[in-house]
Formats: C-alpha cells, structure tokens, sequence
C-alpha cells in the first residue's frame, strides 16, 4: 500500500538499525523517552525493538489520552450518562476504563445510553436527531483531538443545537512533559516528539527541553521507520553534542504549527488552573476547559458533577510506568491482577498504554524465540 | 532466568487459571468473540453443561459418525454488499460442519422476528437461504418461528443448526497441530468483517469490498481428499475474532506456538486501506467464507494445490508454521522484521483515537 509500506521497508530498518548501533559509544547506556502512546503502540505492533542494539532501551511516556484520565472523572461521566434523558457518546477506548463504579460497559449494560463515536461531529450528528434527548461528548485527548472538539461546540453554536454538550477532559501535553523531567528518579537522553499532537502545536513549544534541559527532542511520525530514524537523530545530536528540537515528520508537522487549530482551541477552551492526572497527581495548567462564553454547551455548567476524587488502587502503578519509572513488566499486578480483561490501571485498556502494548505485542522471551525459531 | 521472564510465567499461570465471570450483568464484550466470550463461555455454559462432547469448544460435535452444531445471527444491517443474514446463517452452520471434516446433511432454522418486520425483507432473506441451501446441497430439513413484541428484538434473529455424517478415518482436532505442521488459509482475510461495519454507514468510508460468505463443505472436501487422513491436523473457519483468535485457540489447544510471516497473509488492499484508517488490525476481523488449515509439513503443497483448484480457495497460502516453544502463544514475525505476540482481544477490537 502506497505510503505505508514506504515505511516499513525491512531492509530500510535493517540499513537505520546498523548505523544506529554504530553511533552508540561503548559501554553507554542510552534511555530515550516517546512521549506518545500511538509511539508505543508503533514500536510493539511492529516488533520495533528487535532492530535495536541492547544499549539502546525505549522509555514509555505519558502520551496515552485514555491513560490519563483519572478514576474519578469516569465516575463523573458515568454520573452524567445516567441522568434521564442524556445520551453520552465518546471514542472507542473509553468504554472499558475502569472507574470506582465500573467502566461504561458495566453502566451500558445497567441501562445507561453511551455510545461510541469516531468524531464529536457524529456526537452533534445524535443531538440533531434526538432532540428529546441531552447529548453529551466526553472529550478527551491531547491538543490532537481538542481542535475538534473546539470546532463542534462553534458548530453547534452556529446550527442552534441545544442539546449538544461537552464534558472536557482535554490535556496538554508540556507541563506532562516538565513534570517528568522535573522527577528526581529518571535519567533520560532525549526524546521522540509526539507526532500528532505537534502537527497542532508545532515545534516551538518544545524549545525549553532543549535550552533548558539540554535534551534533544526529535517530532516523529508513527511508522516504525519513523520512529527508528528519531532514534538515529538523537544519537547523531548526542554524539555531536548538540541538543535541539528536530523534526522528522516534516510531511505532516509544520514547524509553527496548524495556527487556525490553535485558534480555535483558543476561542473555545481556556487552561484550567489544574487538573489531576492519572499516576501523575495534580499538575497546573495542565487541561482545557470550556470558556464560561460558551457554558451552554459545557456538561460541567449544565449538570451537577459529584467531582468526587477516587484514589488509585494501591497496588496499580500506572503513575510510576506513565512517567517511564517502570517497565510496564515491572508493576506488581502486571499480568497476573491486572490483565487487558480485568483491567486495574488504565495503562492496561488502551491498545496506546504501555501496559495494554507490552502484554498484547510483547508478552515473550526475546532470547527463547529466538532460540526455538533458529534466528 | 532474567525478571523479566521470571514475570512471563507468571503470567502463562495466570492465563491458564480456570476462568471466572466478574461482571453481575451481560455486557456487550461477552459477545464480541475474544476473551471475555471465552470466559462466559467456559465458566458459565461449559461449567453447567459440562459433558465430553461439549468439551473440547470445537466448531461442532462429532460423536458415532455423525458432527452436529449450531449458530445463531444477529447481524446489522441485514443486508449488506455480497449477501445478507440468511445465506450467512446457511453458510456459519454449513461451514461449522465443514470444520468437523462432515458433509452437511440437513439443517434447521428458527427465526425471531420484530413485530412489524417488513414481510417482504423476510421474503428476500428466505429466498437467500434457500438459494445457499441448495449451493451447499443440503435441505432446510425443520425450523421455527417466534414473533416478539416491537422494540424487543432487532429485525430477525436467525438460528440454525446442522448434521452431517463424518468418515471415522477423519479426525480433527485443534489439539492435533504438531511443530512443524503448514498453517494455510483459504483466502484473503478480514473481507465480511469490514464489509459489515462499512455497510452499517456510520464510518463515511467507502471501499470495495464485499462479504466473503460462502459454503466451504466442497473445499474441504477438496482438501481432505487430497491429503489424505491424518494429514490435515485440525480445520477451523475464523469467524468473530479473526484468524488471530481460531490460531489462538490452536496454539493454547495443542501446547505449541504458531509461528506466522505478516507479509505471506493475503489481505485485499481495500481491506488494509480500511482496516489502517480505522487503526485496527484484519487479523481479527471476522471471515464467512475462509478456513484456517493445519497440516502436516509433507502435506502442504497437496494441501495448498487443492486449496488453489478449487474457486473458494484461489487465495490460498501458507502464512505460518507450528513451533515447539513458547506454548500456547501466536508470534508473528512483522514485515518490518521484527517479532510480536497476536494474542486474542478482550472484547471488540475498538478504533484507536489518535
């Protein structure tokens, strides 16, 4: 397939791989973080690290949506699903993350109307067609998916639908990133940049990183060779000493960013003064909500929200892997308590959350398939 | 043995613990063909029913010459491009018999139906089946028929069931497949599946694909013939879950490892076109008209030349080989060139977000 298979060229990976290895000094360790959650699925899904030398180890970031949300802001939202009359829809993900009541698929089978949806736009499309009915978009994602989000409120606005209303979940991804390179327990080397949501925000904003932390920071595009090549590009920076914000996605990501997005982010939606994230705790101007000028479309002013905080079950350290302290093998309950079936964290539901890609992708012994498969 | 594998086991113990409902309610996961219909499957219905014929949770029963089995069809819409829920209803039950190595004999139907279902979709769904009946060259022997009040059901609901005679000679068994042995599919995967999910409109995708729905009794016949017995280890039709749960279920029946190439599985680039846009994989999408085949190494290009003679099985290939080690576990090894586990989904494969 045209523009895919470009990308995940053996030989290309095999010929990046070589040159890799060649820049890595011996006797270093190298830790280099991808931000993304769509980075881990890539790098599982297509078995990524088998082309990469042992001195090179990849570190999971915070860059998961579903990830982050916390347990209860779940309860909220089940909380909004069962006042009469709302019909609640939201992306496919959300549906098993577990909450202290259950996930929506418990409160979908006790009565409750959620329903899938792969844009907000078909949220609006429901609160045409049922004018009865109050419908609610649970919002949720990184500056990838707010535009959207932003530009169905003005759509609304403009059409005079006014049973259509948001529950904003948005988060942004720098202060998750300042929050990790603030954390005493990681050493990392530099970073793979999130793809999509930089195709927003552009590159500029990772400036800091590199000025003030001095990593290097590579914007990367979601296909193994893409993720390979940031790889190379900050090992080539390392070795020449150099820490800059680079962009090897240049055919998607323009440098400043996709400026009418971020306009109409910015006409919607303003920071919160905090937010708590899962694992990571409270972190400030971190999330996005509504502007009070368009309250009539914001869940949080229409509905009364127990905004009830439910602490995170003591043996899930979904915190410790989101900041890349832990392997996802590392956690307690990894696999055995906390399984893609019964999920504990929501590292584990989300086919992005490290632990979901490491037990659905990676669940084996490198060494041993190697030695029964003669390779 | 490193932490990390000492974790592994680990985990393979807790995998083969006796499963256990943890909902108080049905939910929607429980139907969608992965884990957690496997969990309500052993802990509920095996649990209660338990008998040795039940057992082994093949596509049918086989028990004194005769395989006998049954499907139920819920599907929406119930028409949809390359057929509709009657000639799928024909083809799952003749297909599940096909899989025991049997030729169809008779099959029953019982319909459910929505109070106000339009008398002339029923037409058109009865007339379907009758012309599958007869592809498939077997009678639509004893039905029924229920009506439920509107709103209390969706449309039709159509149950079948089917018998058919089974040669002693031929056993097939999921836990048969021995290291070494050819997996061969009939034909490009993940086509009804993606058919299915364009067609109840809510993607604004469009791609030309069609359902795949056909009665596989001939080319199983086919290849049983020419392989000869005990050649072909085990047969099963990779419907809800895909083809990564039918060889899931053979690796963790048969204590090996299937061993698979990503670029030797024959997929229609409508299908991957779709399947990459909606960020899911084809490997568990479902199939009406393919069959997954496990034989013997010597017998795999016989198996493959059968396969290949026959209309129903043009695309056949050779994806994959069963391994020793790790048991229970499907790998596959990406055309990126690296290696991964293809484990079985926990319930709908849901779209990713970004």
């Amino acid at each position: 397939m045209r523009y895919v298979d470009e990308y995940r060229d053996a030989a290309k990976a095999r010929a990046l791989a070589a040159r890799i290895a060649a820049l890595c000094e011996p006797g270093r360790a190298y830790k280099f973080m991808e931000v993304c959650g769509g980075h881990t699925h890539t790098i599982y899904k297509h078995g990524l690290e088998d082309h990469l030398p042992a001195a090179v180890t990849l570190v999971h970031g915070p860059g998961c949506p579903v990830c982050v949300i916390p347990m209860g802001r779940v309860d909220d939202a089940i909380h909004i699903a069962e006042q009469p009359d709302v019909i609640m829809t939201t992306f496919g993900d959300m549906m098993r993350v577990p909450g202290g009541r259950g996930s929506f698929l418990d409160a979908t089978a006790r009565g409750a109307d959620i329903r899938m949806v792969y844009s907000p736009l078909d949220a609006l499309k429901i609160a045409r067609e049922n004018p009865g009915k109050r419908v609610v978009f649970l919002a949720i994602g990184f500056e990838t998916t707010a535009p959207s989000t932003a530009m169905t409120v003005l759509r609304a606005r403009a059409e005079g639908i006014e049973n259509f209303s948001v529950f904003c979940n948005h988060v942004t991804i720098l202060p998750a990133i300042k929050a990790i390179l603030d954390s005493p327990d990681l050493r990392l080397d530099g970073f793979i940049g999130p793809g999509h949501v930089s195709t927003v925000i552009g590159c500029l904003p990772y400036g800091f990183i590199a000025r003030d932390y001095g990593k290097p920071l590579v914007v990367a595009g979601f296909e193994p060779l893409d993720v390979l090549q940031a790889v190379y590009q900050n090992l080539i920076q390392l070795s020449e000493g150099r820490s800059e914000v680079e962009n090897q996605y240049a055919r998607v990501v323009p440098w400043e960013g996709n400026l009418k997005a971020l306009a109409v982010i910015d006409e919607v939606m303003e920071l919160r003064p905090t937010f708590e994230w899962r694992g990571l705790g409270f972190i400030s101007e971190s999330a996005l909500r509504v502007r009070e000028r368009y309250a009539a479309f914001d869940a949080e002013e229409l509905f009364r929200i127990p905004g009830g905080r439910v602490a995170d079950p003591q043996a899930c350290q979904c915190g410790e892997v989101l900041k890349g302290v832990l392997k996802p093998w590392e956690c307690k309950v990894f696999g055995t308590a906390c399984t893609p079936e019964t999920p504990i964290g929501t590292c584990m539901v989300s086919s992005e959350g490290a632990c979901a890609a490491y037990y659905n992708f990676g669940r084996f012994s490198r060494d041993r398939v190697r030695e029964a498969t003669g390779t | 043995m490193t932490g990390e594998e000492q974790v592994l086991e680990r985990i393979e113990r807790a995998r083969r613990r006796k499963a256990r409902v943890r909902e108080d309610l049905v939910t929607l996961a429980h139907g969608a063909g992965g884990k957690a219909t496997r969990t309500l499957v052993e802990a509920v219905f095996l649990e209660s029913f338990a008998n040795p014929l039940l057992a082994p949770l093949g596509d049918g029963a086989v028990a004194d010459g005769l395989a006998f089995t049954t499907d139920s069809f819920v599907v929406t819409p119930l028409f949809f491009p390359g057929g509709d829920i009657g000639d799928l209803a024909v083809n799952g039950t003749v297909n599940d018999l096909a899989m025991c190595g049997a030729n169809p004999s008779y099959l029953s139907a019982a319909f459910i139906l929505e109070e106000g279902f339009p008398m002339d979709d029923l037409r058109r769904i009865t007339a379907s089946m009758a012309a599958a009946a007869r592809a498939a060259g077997v009678p639509i022997a004893t039905g029924d028929t229920k009506v439920v009040q509107k709103g209390k059901a969706d449309g039709c609901y159509i149950t079948t069931a089917g018998v058919g005679t089974v040669d002693p000679s031929i056993q097939l068994r999921a836990s048969a497949a021995r290291p070494g042995d050819a997996v061969i599919v009939s034909g490009p995967i993940g086509e009804h599946g993606v058919t299915v999910m364009l067609a109840r409109g809510e993607l604004d995708i469009e791609a030309e694909v069609t359902s795949d729905t056909a009665p596989l009794a001939g080319l199983t016949a086919c290849l049983l013939d020419a392989c000869g017995p005990g050649a072909v280890r085990c047969l099963r039709d990779p419907t809800r879950g895909g083809v990564a749960t039918v060889l899931n279920e053979i690796a963790g029946a048969s204590e090996t490892a299937v061993v698979l190439e990503e670029d030797a599985i024959p997929v229609r680039a409508a299908v991957r076109g779709a399947c990459e846009l909606l960020g899911i994989d084809p490997m568990y999408v479902a199939c009406e008209g393919r069959m997954i085949a496990v034989v013997e190494p010597g017998a795999a290009p016989a198996a493959l030349a059968a396969l290949r003679a026959h209309p129903l099985g043009a695309g056949a290939a050779v994806i994959g080989r069963v391994a020793e080690d790790p048991p229970g576990l499907v790998l596959l090894r990406t055309g990126f060139g690296g290696t991964r586990i293809v484990d079985v989904l926990v319930g709908d494969p849901l779209p990713r977000i970004c």
